[in-house]
């Protein structure tokens, strides 16, 4: 089963929209509760990330009864370096993104925090590619 | 499985088999069939939404009569914090009392009493508990909590392990009263004045196995009786009276000015709540130390068993809480044990399409499909709330595709086409014949 979402730079009012339809998802397959806010955390913040930093990009989710794929693919200014992305509070959000209350560095750990697998490809000034798998 | 108690029901008769229900179930829990609503018992987490948008007044709550009353030998009335509020001001909180004690009660004691011991022990567990997930979330709002059970299971653990003060007060009024008449425990009945139909089921089905609360009556049907007794009734001041704190717990907000400690949010009404549910279950909000949600707008005051116009009740609540400003000091118990929830509250997953997860992937894979060749317009008139519920339901064998009448008229369109083509469709032998009436002049 897959799921596929367009995902547009700078749309903070849709922004959730894919996560809550991949939670609905997999309530109905029956995955169990910790899993499925994992798997939530992981879509939002790949999602929130093409939103705040990208152009544009697409969310994928897949799902199979071992395990839950989510990638995150965008075209956007990409990351120059990923180790540094990683680190807890590490931001490159502009001033007004924080503002809004986004961008405050934990997009990346969290994910990383709450996949099982992770795996960031990246090129500066084309886009990101991010794959997370989380098993159940 | 356990069957689950309900307070919401249908009644078949009056029923017309319309949609407004359905729309409006936030978990999705009823249908219609054959003409007649019917309530998915394992979704519906006993809101009261569908009786207060249902306008032939088919939903309805079954609540306690006053007749229970004679299975005890001495009774508390247990009036909600909102109950106050229903009152114009002139009529003064003793009256009240004295009109409940006409009823047939022994004793009253305020809920908002326990609300005031309750928000003690939030901002002392808040406070000695560093660690504790963020944001906590009330238990007050039974509706709340089921709605968590069905649809946020992962949230549960974010529910504050403290009773809530309906069940504190319960504990507390049974308490005193054995010990001021020296009757048993079990022959002391007590009896929640409840606002809506989801406090009705925490009586029947408590979240931690036994309720302190024997029955729960609802504001609307006492409300009635009781405006007879008032002029008559003989004014009873309480021995202990609440304070505008606990009495302010009735309207939405009122809980965290009652808590006063740390990052404090309020939600109301069941649609928003379940936008801030989906926020906290992504992570977000941790920077919140507790939530206060109620599932109906404006807090208990909204209920869907009282009486009074909800935002005229605010106005009289607002006026309450000014006048009820001075605290009296009475010694509630101040040990955190006693407010503790013992049992953990579990999930309810009510939303599955299958037992085997293969077999839901498949039905969902096939739910996807058949969703996107449905009209999309979600009217309802299949009987589902929306296409994707029908779409659901197909899969699960609980609907069929032609419950759809937009499908049901194009294919019936397309029939007809067929049936006039064929009508034009003449075999070659009428033709000739046609042709040589044509011929001998009879037919243009």
């Amino acid at each position: 089963m897959q799921l596929r979402f367009e995902v547009q730079g700078m749309d903070f009012s849709r922004a959730g929209q894919a996560a809550a339809k991949i939670k609905k998802v997999l309530q109905q397959v029956g995955v169990e509760p910790g899993i499925v806010r994992r798997a939530i955390i992981v879509a939002y913040e790949a999602e929130l990330n093409i939103v705040i930093h990208a152009y544009h990009g697409t969310l994928t989710a897949s799902i199979t009864p071992r395990k839950i794929e989510i990638v995150a693919e965008d075209e956007g200014p990409g990351i120059p370096d990923i180790s540094l992305a990683m680190q807890e509070g590490y931001s490159t959000a502009p001033p007004h993104i924080r503002e809004m209350g986004f961008g405050a560095g934990m997009g990346l750990p969290n994910i990383k925090k709450s996949a099982d697998d992770l795996d960031i490809q990246s090129e500066v000034n084309k886009g990101t590619r991010l794959r997370a798998a989380i098993f159940i | 499985m356990q069957p689950y108690f309900h307070s919401v029901r249908l009644d078949e008769n009056k029923c017309k088999g319309c949609t407004n229900c359905i729309k409006r179930c936030p978990t999705e829990a009823i249908r219609v069939r054959k003409g007649r609503a019917r309530i998915i018992e394992e979704r519906c987490i006993d809101c009261g939404e569908c009786i207060r948008v249902c306008p032939n007044q088919a939903k309805l709550a079954i609540t306690d009569s006053l007749e229970r009353l004679g299975e005890f030998r001495y009774t508390v009335a247990l009036p909600a914090p909102s109950f106050l509020a229903q009152f114009k001001s002139e009529v003064a909180p003793e009256k009240v009392w004295g009109g409940l004690l006409t009823l047939g009660f022994d004793e009253v004691f305020e809920v908002a009493l326990a609300a005031e011991a309750v928000s003690w022990a939030i901002r002392e567990y808040l406070q000695s508990n560093p660690d504790r997930p963020r944001p906590l979330i009330s238990s007050a709002c039974p509706a709340v909590v089921r709605l968590i059970q069905v649809r946020f299971p992962s949230l549960l653990g974010h529910i504050i392990p403290i009773e809530s003060p309906m069940e504190i007060a319960g504990r507390l009024a049974r308490e005193r009263v054995c010990r001021m008449t020296g009757f048993p425990g079990h022959q002391v009945g007590t009896f929640f004045i409840t606002p809506c139909p989801a406090k009705v089921t925490e009586v029947k089905q408590p979240f931690g196995g036994i309720s302190s609360v024997d029955g729960a009556i609802s504001m609307s049907d006492l409300y009635g009786a009781l405006l007879r007794r008032l002029e008559t009734a003989k004014a009873y001041p309480l021995p202990l009276r609440a304070s505008g704190l606990g009495i302010g717990w009735g309207r939405a907000g009122g809980e965290n000015e009652a808590i006063r400690a740390g990052s404090l949010l309020a939600v109301d009404g069941i649609h928003n709540v379940i936008g801030v549910l989906e926020e906290i279950e992504r992570g977000g909000l941790a920077d919140i130390d507790y939530l206060e949600a109620q599932a109906c707008t404006g807090g208990c005051i909204g209920g869907p068993l009282v009486p009074q116009n909800p935002f005229v009740a605010r106005v009289r609540m607002g006026n309450l809480v000014k006048s009820h400003r001075s605290q009296e000091e009475w010694d509630f118990p101040r040990e955190l044990g006693f407010y503790h929830r013992k049992v953990s509250i579990s999930a309810r997953p009510a939303l599955k399409l299958a037992e085997d997860p293969q077999l839901a992937l498949a039905r969902l894979e096939e739910a996807e499909k058949i969703s996107r060749e449905l009209p999309g317009l979600d009217c309802g008139s299949c009987g589902s709330p929306s296409c994707r519920a029908l779409a659901e339901d197909i899969v699960q064998g609980y609907a069929r595709r032609s419950y759809c009448i937009f499908e049901l008229r194009e294919r019936l369109q397309k029939l007809a086409e067929e049936i006039v083509e064929l009508a034009q469709k003449q075999p070659p032998a009428m033709g000739r014949e046609w042709r040589q009436a044509r011929e001998r002049g009879e037919v243009d």
